[in-house]
């Protein structure tokens, strides 16, 4: 089947596809968009969540047709072409990556978490995040990486433009 | 593989006539699963996200009619404090990009064992509103659930929306499991107070091959409540009264030992669960007695 959707502002046509698959599987495999990583695929690592229509949800959930007509938005769609997000800029500069597998879902589901919340409570950030697994980190330096990325999105000059 | 996107309630129910091995997705959290891993190859997708009649949810009739496509999310944003113990439960399920998209309709359409909405719609004593061409009809919960993912809808039916009243006094949620987060339940435990008819509701998950009630320890306490004047006078429970209403409702459970837990920690988790939620229902009702 024809699908057609708006990813990150651009919309999209793909063909060919098969209707059991998911949007994940579009996204990486028909799109170009591999930013949104594919692990566990029945929706308990988040590394591969996305905005979908404005909320962050599991891309390998979705079936393709339940995307068509919809906003798509993606890792790639969180930096503009001069700079990093000031999310993403946090997560470097605290050291908040390392194998970089559960990051991709990690920056969009702390984007949505601050854009909601402004500057959420480690309570807040750990519940709002326990959708999205590191095997990495420990967290700690996600946490960091939450604090300072709200830090400087509350206070623009400091962490440029959002 | 086909995949149909009915716009209208109509068009959805003419294609499951049509094509009763359709299966139906909406929010996608178990259906997908069973794509991704090749468990599940069904000859049509019904996608029921199109459905605007299936979006919302109204009061009507004294009850929240709660339809067939509201998220968790929604139950727990929109709906905490008509349905605290389904709002609860919600809190459980998943992640927060698992609550965007899963809905309680889901729930009881795969009717795990271990579905969290069930315990709460048990003790709530909710009504499953199901579709076809042929009509409309109303399904008490406890009539629902007929076996380890089963329940009592035909092969032509979907379903609409689920009603559930508001509760007269405190209800509780609890469950069991190896963190707060995206865990499938060891054990869960729904509790629901209902003064107005002098009654308590229960229901048990993941502690038998369907979610259920356990009849005898709402009896039970409902019996003590009535006999000792508790419900007026909002006196402390006795300990033993506590006690008592754990072991009936862990007495209530048919376990198995799995991956996820033993049979006899299940019983166990249950009878702490029950003696646990009551505790904390009675306490809010003592309190609501000291605000009115």
């Amino acid at each position: 089947m024809r699908l057609t959707c708006t990813v990150n502002g651009t919309e999209q046509h793909v063909d060919d596809v098969w209707e059991g698959e998911s949007l994940l599987y579009v996204l990486r495999e028909r799109m170009g968009l591999p930013g949104s990583k594919n692990a566990c695929e029945q929706g308990e690592c988040g590394s591969c969540t996305v905005y979908l229509d404005g909320l962050p949800v599991c891309a390998c959930l979705v079936a393709a047709g339940q995307a068509e007509g919809r906003q798509v938005g993606t890792v790639e769609g969180l930096a503009d072409p001069e700079a990093l997000h000031p999310v993403q800029q946090a997560f470097l500069d605290a050291g908040a990556v390392q194998c970089g597998f559960c990051t991709p879902g990690l920056l969009v589901a702390t984007h949505d978490l601050i854009t909601r919340h402004g500057r959420p409570s480690d309570a807040e950030t750990r519940e709002a995040l326990a959708g999205n697994l590191c095997r990495c980190t420990g967290y700690e330096k996600i946490l960091d990486a939450v604090r300072l990325a709200a830090d400087r999105m509350a206070e623009p000059t400091a962490g440029g433009d959002r | 593989m086909d995949f149909l996107q009915p716009v209208t309630w109509a068009e959805a129910l003419e294609a499951k006539a049509a094509h009763p091995d359709a299966v139906p997705i909406a929010g996608g959290t178990d259906v997908m699963v069973g794509l991704n891993f090749g468990h599940l190859r069904p000859a049509l997708l019904l996608d029921l996200t199109r459905v605007a009649d299936l979006r919302d949810w109204a009061v009507t009739d004294g009850a929240v009619r709660l339809g067939a496509g509201v998220s968790y999310a929604r139950v727990i944003s929109e709906l905490g404090d008509r349905l605290p113990g389904l709002a609860m439960a919600s809190r459980t399920i998943g992640s927060p990009q698992i609550r965007n998209r899963g809905t309680v309709a889901g729930n009881l359409a795969t009717a795990s064992p271990a579905g969290d909405a069930h315990p709460a719609l048990l003790a709530a004593g909710a009504e499953v509103e199901v579709a076809s061409v042929r009509g409309t009809r109303r399904i008490p919960i406890d009539d629902f659930y007929t076996g380890v993912k089963r329940n009592a809808m035909d092969g032509d039916e979907l379903i609409t929306a689920v009603h559930v009243v508001p509760p007269s006094g405190p209800q509780q949620y609890s469950k069991i499991g190896t963190r707060n987060a995206m865990v499938i339940s060891v054990a869960a435990f729904g509790l629901a107070l209902h003064p107005d008819r002098r009654a308590v509701g229960t229901g048990i998950g993941s502690a038998a091959p369907t979610p259920r009630r356990a009849p005898a320890a709402e009896e039970f306490l409902a019996g003590e409540l009535d006999s000792s004047g508790l419900w007026e006078s909002r006196a402390e429970l006795p300990e033993a009264t506590i006690a008592r209403f754990g072991e009936l409702v862990a007495a209530a459970a048919a376990p198995i030992d799995d991956v996820r837990g033993s049979a006899r920690y299940r019983v166990h988790a249950l009878s702490v669960m029950a003696r646990r939620a009551l505790t904390w229902a009675w306490a809010d009702h003592r309190s609501a007695t000291q605000e009115a």
